[in-house]
């Protein structure tokens, strides 16, 4: 069998990029893993985000704002194409803080950030502002920065939207299939665990933590690590929150999901009891009302961090037609993913992707 | 808080066994249950009901009555009104009470958490009215209730002990109405011998059979297309049998197809669980002592496998003898000499199981179910949802999951979770081993905030 | 009491105490399972689903189901996993209007 593009992974990142390619006409065939792997897909937190991102590198900042803007036309073309709602929600979003110091020290970074950007919308609420905005924070919150182009999608619909409409393009999407080996030559030829071989023209690493195995095989460092995130989900309640934070949102079937946590515990993506205590301890201190809310679930998930935080794109320097796509924000470039970056799959320049290059981190280590 | 050798989840036939075994052979005990009272759901509220309801409810149930003595015993701490909500298989525990939560751990730890009904999706299940044939015995074991008008519907020896209780109680249901084909039976017959063994089984049977023919109530076999009817509440239960369309006019419909393990605690410690085939169900690996995957968890009881109270009973003291062995208060000989006589116990009231599964397997209907019937009820999920899922390429219940909220819901997939493995498992001709089952994840019950909230530890306490 | 009710208590006896559920006064057994004593007492539907509003009443009666949700002194509850207490305020919870679009 054998197909222009395979892509490794069936998660937000590799349908995005197969949804792209599909929409510029070529073949593309995925492979995607079992039910139990680890999905970053499933245990996301649904934001689109832009406040706080590269911070100390305006070109992320300028491709998360540049994924965000795209992101209107691309829910309403996967949900139109679907008949799906996205939920996407683009009025804004919230940091909070309790205490005035870090609040200030946060608006510095912001400050300092703005001037490379061609606009960085943000606006600081002290506690009346913020209790005009949205009456169910309490009053543990000094305060909090809205920024105007965040907001929040429902993921998991986002998943499913797009395996429907990669599937409706004619992208072959094969599930249950773990590759365990990527052969270049003429190509490639991809082995997966339970014995089945597929043949590419170029082949796109998009399997999150996976990426540490394959990608030495097609000469990519892959430096990425698992973090864990808790999250907790609580019954479905009438409307209590206006606005996502990175935090806390209320998702769009009326549960408030509040996160995350960031532990570094290597491949373990369990709950444990000092993690969602911590998170709950916090929940009612932003948002008192929660107290007497059920938890209705939790989980644990794996985000796929790289050294600086910022995603890699990188064609193999020894594999032509090899690239490796990984990020931790699969959600809020997923417009960018569909939109943008295939043009750079199939040869075309991106301006200052050079940045999420892995050189950046052989560099630094040599 | 504080630590204790036997912590025991489930006070039923299990639990209660093997607490009164572990405080016998000297471990410090503890033993946490849901229910106000000891007894689990076989003995429900058995210290009260028994002497008042013992007619009705029969000389079966009063054999709880000793069980839950037992747990009343000064080597026992007994907490009761107590929901688990997360465990671990390191033997730490979390639960609460009265909407406080606490943590416990036991050095060994054993799941006696019983089993639930196999979920009966057809074409009306969650209107109001309907109820399992278990909710309707509960009412009668714990409160004394019985429905005026009532149609009992499925297969499985329940339908007739209840049909038989609710006769004895003054309200014989309006119809038996019986999903199990006649090849089934056949099919049983090979498994006789066994069922000969258990004969006690069999003759229970027979008299349950006479009352029900006594009090006049009408039996339909091999029915087929259930439906029960009604836009807000259950008006009428119809059905196809002998080649005729039926409807029966009720109030409440009890369904029953068979019991299963309850492996939420299991599952949410990633244990191992296995297919059996027979029983059409998930369950945890264990030993014969009880002893699962991770040495210091067992189980025992349904959970561990459907064999009833009295093998309940007999794995409890199983389970309790190998830890009290584990911990040094017993040698392994007496372990084993004490062991064998329940081990002999337990195979006999193990033989006429085969039989049982056989001859009373879960309906095709509510195995493949219609596509517009709601399988996941919490989220209203429908059959047709889940062979969409699988269409876009869900192996599993965890993708599906995902992809349209089947098991997301307060019950945690306790009632969607094995019909969704079947539906996918159809659907991509994987076996259900191969198809899985959902992650389960704490909290294994809802909890506030605040309640988990209350938990967040002073530096350097606890887990 | 109206005796049509879909559930019957075989032996009615012991102490009544009042609760308010939906604005209404039940006298139920004290120290009773909440979920059937207010079957005994007529009640149908104990709960509407949050996704489609369909009624919903006790199934399983035995904590697992969560069908016989109700609001009891503003919390979410189980009433088969409740004991009746005098003055016990009991609300079906309230229709849920979507948080977002």
């Amino acid at each position: 069998m054998s197909t222009e593009y395979a892509i490794v992974g069936g998660g937000v990142v590799g349908l995005s990029l197969a949804w792209g390619l599909l929409k510029r006409g070529c073949r593309v065939l995925v492979l995607d893993g079992g039910d139990g792997g680890l999905r970053a897909s499933r245990g996301n937190f649904g934001l689109v985000w832009v406040q706080g991102k590269g911070l100390d590198q305006p070109a992320y900042a300028r491709w998360s704002q540049r994924s965000a803007k795209a992101w209107g036309d691309f829910a309403a073309e996967l949900g139109e194409a679907t008949g799906t709602d996205l939920c996407l929600h683009q009025q804004g979003g919230y940091d909070f803080h309790f205490s005035e110091e870090t609040l200030e020290a946060r608006v510095a970074q912001y400050r300092a950030l703005r001037p490379h950007l061609a606009q960085y919308p943000f606006e600081v609420l002290g506690p009346n502002a913020l209790k005009a905005e949205e009456p169910h924070i309490g009053p543990g919150v000094a305060g909090a920065i809205l920024h105007h182009q965040d907001g929040h999608v429902n993921p998991l619909r986002l998943l499913q939207a797009l395996a429907a409409d990669v599937r409706r393009l004619g992208g072959k999407v094969l599930t249950g299939k773990h590759v365990s080996d990527i052969a270049p030559g003429d190509g490639f030829t991809l082995t997966c665990a339970d014995g089945t071989v597929f043949r590419a023209a170029k082949v796109v690493l998009a399997a999150g933590l996976g990426a540490r195995d394959l990608g030495p095989k097609l000469g990519f460092v892959a430096p990425v690590r698992p973090q864990r995130g808790q999250v907790l989900v609580t019954e479905k309640l009438p409307r209590l929150l206006n606005r996502p934070s990175g935090i806390i949102r209320q998702v769009n079937e009326g549960g408030i999901q509040i996160g995350d946590s960031k532990e570094e515990v290597g491949l373990d993506d369990s709950v444990t009891l000092k993690g969602i205590a911590a998170i709950a301890v916090r929940a009612v201190r932003v948002c008192p009302a929660l107290a007497r809310a059920q938890i209705v679930r939790s989980w644990g998930a794996l985000r796929i961090l790289t050294p600086d935080g910022l995603p890699i794109y990188q064609q193999s320097p020894q594999a032509h037609g090899a690239f490796l796509v990984t990020c931790h924000s699969g959600i809020t470039l997923a417009a960018a993913h569909a939109r943008f970056l295939p043009d750079w799959l199939e040869g075309a320049d991106i301006p200052n992707l050079e940045t999420f290059s892995e050189k950046r981190f052989s560099i630094s280590r040599d | 808080m504080g630590d204790v050798d036997f912590l025991i989840i489930g006070a039923g036939p299990a639990g209660m066994a093997a607490a009164a075994q572990a405080a016998r052979l000297g471990m410090s005990t503890a033993i946490l249950d849901e229910q106000p009272a000891p007894g689990g759901q076989i003995y429900r509220g058995v210290e009260v009901a028994g002497p008042v309801r013992g007619r009705i409810l029969g000389k079966d149930f009063l054999n709880g009555v000793q069980l839950a003595q037992g747990v009343r015993h000064a080597g026992i701490r007994y907490i009761p009104g107590a929901t688990v909500w997360k465990a671990e298989a390191g033997g730490s525990v979390a639960y609460s009470v009265e909407g406080a939560a606490r943590t416990i751990r036991g050095r060994r730890l054993l799941l006696a958490t019983g089993a639930l009904e196999r979920p009966v999706p057809l074409p009306g299940w969650t209107l109001p009215g309907v109820m399992t044939v278990g909710a309707a015995q509960i009412l009668l074991k714990q409160s004394g209730v019985v429905p005026r008008r009532a149609v009992i519907a499925g297969s499985g020896p329940l339908l007739y002990l209840v049909a038989a209780q609710m006769v004895r109680a003054g309200r014989p249901p309006l119809a038996l109405v019986e999903t199990p084909e006649r090849r089934d039976l056949l099919r049983a017959l090979r498994h006789l011998g066994g069922a000969l063994r258990g004969w006690r089984y069999m003759a229970k049977g027979v008299g349950w059979f006479a009352e029900l023919a006594r009090a006049g109530v009408p039996r339909y076999r091999s029915a087929t297309e259930l439906r029960i009817e009604g836009t807000d509440k259950a008006e009428a239960l119809s059905f196809v049998a002998g080649g005729r369309n039926r409807c029966i006019a009720c109030e409440t419909v009890l369904l029953h197809e068979g019991v299963v393990p309850n492996t939420q605690a299991s599952r949410a410690m990633n244990l191992p669980h296995h297919w059996d085939a027979g029983q059409r169900c998930f369950v945890p690996d264990h030993d014969v002592w009880g002893q699962t995957a991770e040495p210091r968890v067992y189980v025992a009881g349904d959970g561990a496998g459907i064999g009833g109270a009295q093998a309940a009973e007999q794995a409890g003291c199983l389970a309790a003898l190998h830890a009290a062995a584990a911990l040094g208060h017993i040698g392994n000989d007496e372990r084993d000499r004490r062991g064998a006589r329940h081990l002999r116990r337990l195979a006999r009231e193990m033989a006429a199981r085969p039989f049982l599964e056989a001859a009373y397997p879960p309906g095709m209907q509510t195995r493949a179910p219609a596509d517009d019937t709601i399988v996941c009820r919490c989220e209203e999920v429908t059959a047709g949802d889940i062979r969409r899922h699988a269409a876009l390429g869900c192996r599993g219940p965890n993708q599906a999951k995902a992809f349209g909220r089947a098991g997301m819901g307060p019950c945690q997939g306790r009632y969607c979770g094995l019909t969704v493995t079947g539906l996918l498992a159809a659907q991509t001709g994987q076996t259900p081993a191969e198809t899985g089952y959902y992650r389960i994840r704490p909290p294994l019950k809802p909890i506030t905030v605040a309640e988990l909230a209350a938990l967040e530890p002073d530096p350097g306490e606890n887990t | 009491m109206k005796k049509d009710f879909p559930f019957q208590e075989i032996d009615p006896d012991g102490p009544r105490v009042a609760v308010r559920f939906d604005g209404a006064v039940y006298d139920l057994p004290e120290g009773a399972n909440l979920a059937a004593a207010l079957l005994v007492a007529g009640v149908r539907a104990f709960r509407a689903t949050p996704i489609s509003g369909a009624p919903r009443a006790p199934f399983c009666m035995m904590g697992a189901c969560y069908d016989c949700l109700v609001r009891i002194d503003g919390v979410v509850r189980q009433a088969c996993m409740t004991r009746v207490q005098a003055g016990m305020e009991i609300e079906r919870a309230p229709a849920r209007e979507v948080p977002h679009g």
